[in-house]
């Protein structure tokens, strides 16, 4: 029989096992709490296999060199926090417009500014989404727990792969920190998706950005046998730039309509106890631990009550939601934050009336104390 | 996509000249480029061609080189792209003595947001944001870039042609970080704000403000700017180094 390898480790390491297992070669970043233990856990672990760590001069840099490097032809992940992440969104919205795959992990802290380095949050939420400038969309994942991490780490890089797109981690401190087991998956038990490379042969003019049938866009890896260009600015099929109003629409309506109209393939969820509950949670990352806490303790005691966990936050997954909450008589969102999941929660469902909001923004992980006050305050029942 | 008189055509000229020279075939250039006039240099040329972001090309270009160090990065940079936004990126490259070949076209100025002072325009000149003049001090890119440990150091002119594809030459020949500063010319922003003359009067100038280095002309008149290679020398090269980082690592060391 054979024994799977079990690991007692850190969230940060569960991270970075992960994007190893997903083919990670290339990572370059700068330190921060609480993101660090990645960094320094790959300068060590990447170049035994023969990949590079690099640690730039800042997150700006950080977040340019990855680019740099996928383009070449590497899977490519950087890792950082809050005031790291805010540096960072030029280069991502570049990562964005030019299709260049890359993983980036926030693991959150307080903010805004330098916030609460060393304790929780989930702040980052709505930053994720619309942190660079311009229309575009973009995916963001998170996950409660290291088994987790470690899944929806692969799933970051294969859907980066698959879309040609910047795909970030949306960790938090407690997550991030923690230690638990984790059970590491054998070769081959995760579906990997590398990299989609053009069938041009050497010689034959290769358009990167033209894309197949199916809307995918083959690569051919930069300073390889095919020249071509890339640039930030809108372009047409050769990468050369162009404002033309018929290409300017088109590619944007790319960017944003290769990601939205594969909302439902790219939504990852859990739920417990969802079929009769008439009060559903909504949580995420750490807090959706505290939630489920008190969903397992109060169904013990009879009521009906679950828990829908989020691990795909953006694009948000609202078909789903409004699915599984339509037989609710109250939705209640449990985040860190002041409501960034809740808004999108209220725009998903059929009666906004219903979802109310259960948090804590003071640095402090919600515990399953203050969800259940807030729920008796909710229901009129005090605490 | 230059203005008539631009120096920064001078400067690709020399630059062509130079990988021709050289016989580099075209698929083993990789260049990264920023914003700017200058960067727009890359939109020229038939090399593997990535235009950035402002000011960050340096990263952009560690990220391949690291990937790829058999290839011959250049990355042609403005005097505000390289030197005030990407400051910092010029400084840590020049210090990690990564093998690339960083070109400042330096002509003074902000020409494609139409005239702006830049860190190297220098005190006393006018600009669009410098009305009564510009207080700001320049910096001096040879020896910033020696100071921050750039192992090969050099600067010419958009007049000086022949010299500048020499030196252009030998940069990308150069194992490690090579810096070559040019100054070019700006007619339509500079020249037209500072009462400079034509293009051919700037580059006139230019000729007249610049000494090879060590010259006697440098000692009767300490202000003339030196032309040549000030600085050529050998240190560990930063992907070299990393490849022996990987062979401890795999060797478990």
């Amino acid at each position: 029989m054979n024994e799977k390898k079990i690991k007692f480790v850190q969230g940060n390491e569960a991270c970075v096992e992960a994007a190893l297992y997903a083919g990670l070669n290339f990572f370059a970043g700068y330190p921060i709490t609480p993101s660090t233990e990645i960094a320094e856990t790959l300068s060590a672990r990447l170049p035994q296999t023969g990949g590079k760590f690099v640690q730039m001069e800042d997150e700006i840099a950080s977040m340019c060199a990855i680019i740099g490097a996928s383009l070449t032809g590497n899977k490519v992940m950087t890792a950082t926090s809050g005031p790291g992440f805010s540096l960072m969104q030029e280069a991502l919205g570049y990562a964005v417009m030019a299709e260049i795959p890359c993983v980036i992990v926030n693991v959150q802290r307080g903010g805004p500014s330098t916030g609460n380095p060393t304790h929780v949050s989930q702040g980052d939420v709505n930053q994720a989404r619309w942190g660079t400038h311009g229309d575009h969309a973009i995916i963001a994942l998170t996950a409660s727990n290291h088994q987790d991490i470690f899944s929806i780490t692969v799933d970051a890089f294969n859907m980066a792969e698959t879309y040609r797109t910047p795909v970030i981690l949306l960790f938090d401190e407690v997550i991030g920190h923690m230690r638990e087991r984790l059970v590491m998956p054998e070769k081959g038990e995760l579906p990997l998706v590398e990299r989609l490379k053009t069938s041009v042969k050497r010689g034959v003019d290769y358009h990167p950005y033209l894309p197949r049938e199916d809307g995918r866009l083959p690569m051919s890896d930069f300073g390889g046998v095919h020249r071509y260009n890339v640039t930030g600015l809108f372009h047409d099929m050769w990468g050369f730039p162009s404002s033309d109003p018929a290409i300017v629409h088109g590619l944007l309506r790319h960017l944003a309509d290769k990601i939205m109209n594969n909302e439902n393939s790219i939504a990852r969820y859990k739920e417990y106890f969802l079929e009769d509950a008439r009060t559903v949670l909504i949580s995420y990352g750490s807090s959706a631990r505290s939630a489920l806490h008190v969903v397992k303790n109060r169904r013990a005691r009879g009521e009906s009550l679950g828990l829908l966990e989020l691990q795909t936050l953006w694009p948000f997954p609202a078909d789903i939601v409004r699915e599984k909450c339509k037989n609710a008589r109250c939705v209640i969102v449990v985040e860190m934050n002041m409501g960034q999941v809740l808004q999108q929660v209220k725009t998903a469902v059929d009666n906004p009336e219903k979802v109310f909001l259960a948090n804590r923004i003071d640095g402090v992980l919600i515990n399953p104390t203050d969800i259940r006050n807030i729920m008796r305050l909710i229901q009129g029942k005090g605490v | 996509m230059w203005c008539p008189g631009c120096g920064h055509g001078i400067v690709l000229n020399g630059l062509i000249r130079a990988v021709e020279e050289l016989g580099i075939n075209k698929n083993d250039i990789v260049m990264v480029s920023g914003i700017g006039c200058s960067s727009r240099i890359s939109g020229y040329l038939d090399f593997h061609t990535l235009h950035t972001v402002h000011g960050r090309a340096l990263a952009f270009a560690t990220g391949i080189k690291m990937s790829r160090p058999e290839l011959n990065l250049l990355v042609p940079m403005g005097d505000g792209d390289a030197l005030a936004i990407g400051g910092n990126h010029f400084i840590h490259a020049a210090r990690r003595n990564i093998d690339m070949t960083a070109i400042v076209m330096n002509n003074r100025i902000y020409g494609m947001t139409g005239g702006q002072y830049s860190p190297l325009s220098g005190h006393g000149i006018l600009a669009t944001t410098a009305p009564y003049t510009n207080i700001d001090h320049s910096f001096d890119v040879v020896k910033l870039a020696a100071a921050a440990g750039a192992t090969f150091v050099a600067r010419s002119t958009a007049y000086h042609v022949q010299q500048l594809t020499d030196i252009i030459k030998q940069a990308i020949t150069h194992k490690g970080f090579s810096v070559v500063e040019i100054l070019s010319q700006c007619p339509t922003y500079f020249g037209r704000k500072n009462k400079e003359g034509s293009a051919v009067d700037m580059m006139e100038r230019m000729k007249d403000v610049t000494t090879p280095i060590g010259s006697k002309a440098k000692k009767e008149n300490p202000d003339l700017i030196e032309r040549g290679v000030f600085v050529n020398e050998d240190k560990p090269e930063y992907c070299s180094e990393y490849n022996k980082i990987i062979e401890r690592a795999m060797k478990g060391n």
